[in-house]
């Protein structure tokens, strides 16, 4: 089972419904076969890690594969300049340069130059880590190195390391970035499910309306947790209502949640209200499963 | 692009933290002589608080989409074995394109020996030309849904922005950026004067300035920074403001834990058309620091 944490709009709660909701699993289902991995995949900015401590299982430098101009076998030809679509390779006198961060890593010049004069080479994209929290909780992040430009193959790899050291017998949650473009559609793309969290203001709602779009473009069957409930107005409960998805989940709006957040600590933990709702987000999600 | 508009972008690594409330309440304060320009293409919001009336709007294309034509193709295989994003499906023996996985590079086209692939302009969004309600040019962007490349219409947004701010001989070209690292905050940050930074003292919060201020040094733009929600955690807000102080980074304003931010976007109005006390005064004064600052 595997369940993708999104958001339109940053800042809703992804990261704090990921974590909280994690942990939560993983307690209940303690001395059962039940196991819980979570995986950030906010490769730019990772934060469920600043609320989890554990003991490091594996640590990985992740790399992604960019051509390297061998100046001996190249005859000027210009052939790979003309084929790149993304403008990574440009002549320049006699030389061809590179430019990693427009590559796209497709192979195109690489494998259709005639004299092999650009083979792909190792490029650093950032680090993969992977924590062991509790006997049935697991912590998988990555996080891309400043000056990175694309995100999308990072999120890749990290999933394929989780996809590969946890199968499926684990509940495997998935903390995705926000937005709607190309990095949260790496993340999702392959998720039972996609909870999306939003809060109860104009904002939350248009960028919910987008990430819906987005999860129906791509067939994903939608929960919605609504976080800071009390603030706003109720123009996402009555847009969920018209759109048949149900609100699994409504964690209120308290300053006291704010101050633990702010100091990196879980909310079910220390507000009782928090912890009901983690109860009523887990039966949301096995109610639509028997569904 | 004249030197004499400056041009101002809003960040700050993480969500949430009132970004586009406050840029939108600079853009009040500021009025005709300041064009705006929404560059958080992925969830751009700014319209919400002002609600601009559109002037002109146009498609953006970016990139190229393979096509197979099946009528011309020998199912040979080669354009699958040749693709790296996984973009070609076979259905019954059918070949096409996975528009969602394909990335338009064109390899597939090259390969195919019966020229069956087409690559078409793929429709990435649309972009807008308006005027808001506190008489600012504003461009903004509704990037396509499942669309790649969103950093290219960040581009595109700041490119017609300039434009507008040489003809209209405005001051200020104030820019709403994106959260996080990548493509779309580098396209929007490249070039630019100053950068404002908000955030709030949190874990996360201080984690996330930490990354993108890393990025604004490496681009070497002048930055300060609005602390929002300062008083939700005193002991954070100390380790926050050590880490300003240690990169030379100016505070410009700390803003108090307030509900009133969220009760006036929810009724769709900027801090400074809902407050008439303090936190007005807080966000004029800390625009007045910004233009203080960029020209310093």
């Amino acid at each position: 089972m595997q369940i993708a944490i999104a958001s339109g709009k940053g800042g809703t709660g992804k990261t704090t419904l990921s974590v909280n909701l994690s942990t939560f699993l993983a307690e209940k289902f303690k001395g059962t076969d039940q196991k819980v991995v979570l995986t950030d995949l906010d490769v730019e900015e990772p934060n469920s890690g600043l609320f989890l401590d554990g003991n490091l299982v594996h640590k990985e430098e992740q790399f992604r594969r960019v051509p390297e101009w061998d100046e001996e076998a190249c005859t000027l030809c210009k052939r790979c300049a003309k084929i790149c679509e993304f403008n990574a390779l440009a002549f320049l006198g006699i030389s061809v340069v590179v430019f990693p961060e427009l590559c796209h890593s497709c192979y195109a010049c690489s494998d259709l130059c005639p004299e092999n004069a650009l083979p792909m080479k190792y490029s650093r994209m950032g680090d993969l880590k992977h924590i062991s929290l509790s006997e049935n909780l697991h912590f998988v992040e990555s996080r891309l190195d400043i000056g990175i430009e694309q995100a999308t193959p990072l999120i890749n790899q990290t999933k394929q390391y989780t996809k590969g050291h946890f199968d499926n017998s684990w509940i495997s949650i998935l903390d995705a970035p926000p937005g709607t473009s190309c990095p949260v559609m790496e993340a999702v793309k392959d998720s039972d499910l996609v909870i999306l969290v939003t809060e109860p203001t104009p904002f939350g709602l248009h960028d919910l309306k987008l990430a819906v779009e987005t999860m129906e473009e791509l067939n994903k069957k939608t929960l919605v947790v609504i976080n800071k409930h009390g603030i706003g107005n109720s123009d996402v409960e009555q847009y969920c209502a018209e759109k048949n998805i149900p609100v699994i989940g409504r964690i209120p709006h308290l300053r006291k949640a704010a101050e633990v957040y702010s100091k990196g600590e879980l909310m079910f933990q220390q507000i009782p209200e928090i912890r009901t709702e983690m109860e009523n987000i887990y039966n949301g999600i096995t109610s639509w499963i028997k569904a | 692009m004249d030197k004499s508009v400056k041009e101002i972008i809003v960040l700050s690594g993480k969500g949430g933290t009132g970004k586009t409330s406050i840029t939108g309440s600079f853009a009040a304060l500021e009025g005709n002589n300041l064009v705006l320009a929404d560059c958080d293409v992925d969830a751009a919001d700014m319209h919400l608080l002002t609600e601009p009336v559109t002037e002109m709007e146009d498609d953006f294309f970016s990139g190229k989409l393979a096509s197979i034509r099946p009528m011309d193709c020998t199912r040979c295989n080669k354009c699958k074995k040749a693709c790296h994003f996984d973009a070609i499906n076979i259905t019954d023996g059918i070949f096409s394109v996975d528009p969602i996985a394909c990335e338009g590079c064109s390899y597939c086209y090259h390969v195919c020996p019966s020229g069956a692939i087409d690559m078409k302009p793929r429709k990435a969004g649309k972009f807008y030309i308006s005027q808001t309600r506190f008489n600012n040019y504003m461009v903004h962007a509704r990037l396509g849904i499942a669309a790649d490349n969103s950093g290219k219409l960040v581009t595109k947004v700041r490119e017609e922005a300039k434009d507008i701010a040489d003809e209209e001989r405005v001051e200020y070209l104030l820019v709403d950026g994106s959260p996080g690292i990548g493509c779309p905050v580098v396209a929007s940050l490249t070039g630019a004067d100053f950068a404002v930074l908000v955030t709030e003292p949190t874990v996360s919060g201080i984690h996330d300035l930490s990354r993108v201020f890393e990025l604004i040094e490496k681009l070497k733009i002048k930055t300060g920074c609005i602390i929002n929600k300062a008083d939700i955690n005193p002991e954070k807000a100390e380790e926050l403001k050590r880490f300003l102080n240690s990169k030379n980074i100016p505070v410009i304003a700390e803003f108090p834990y307030d509900e009133s931010f969220t009760a006036a976007i929810t009724q769709g109005k900027t801090i400074v058309e809902w407050d008439n006390g303090i936190l007005k005064d807080f966000v004029t004064q800390s625009w007045e620091t910004v233009k203080k600052l960029i020209n310093s």
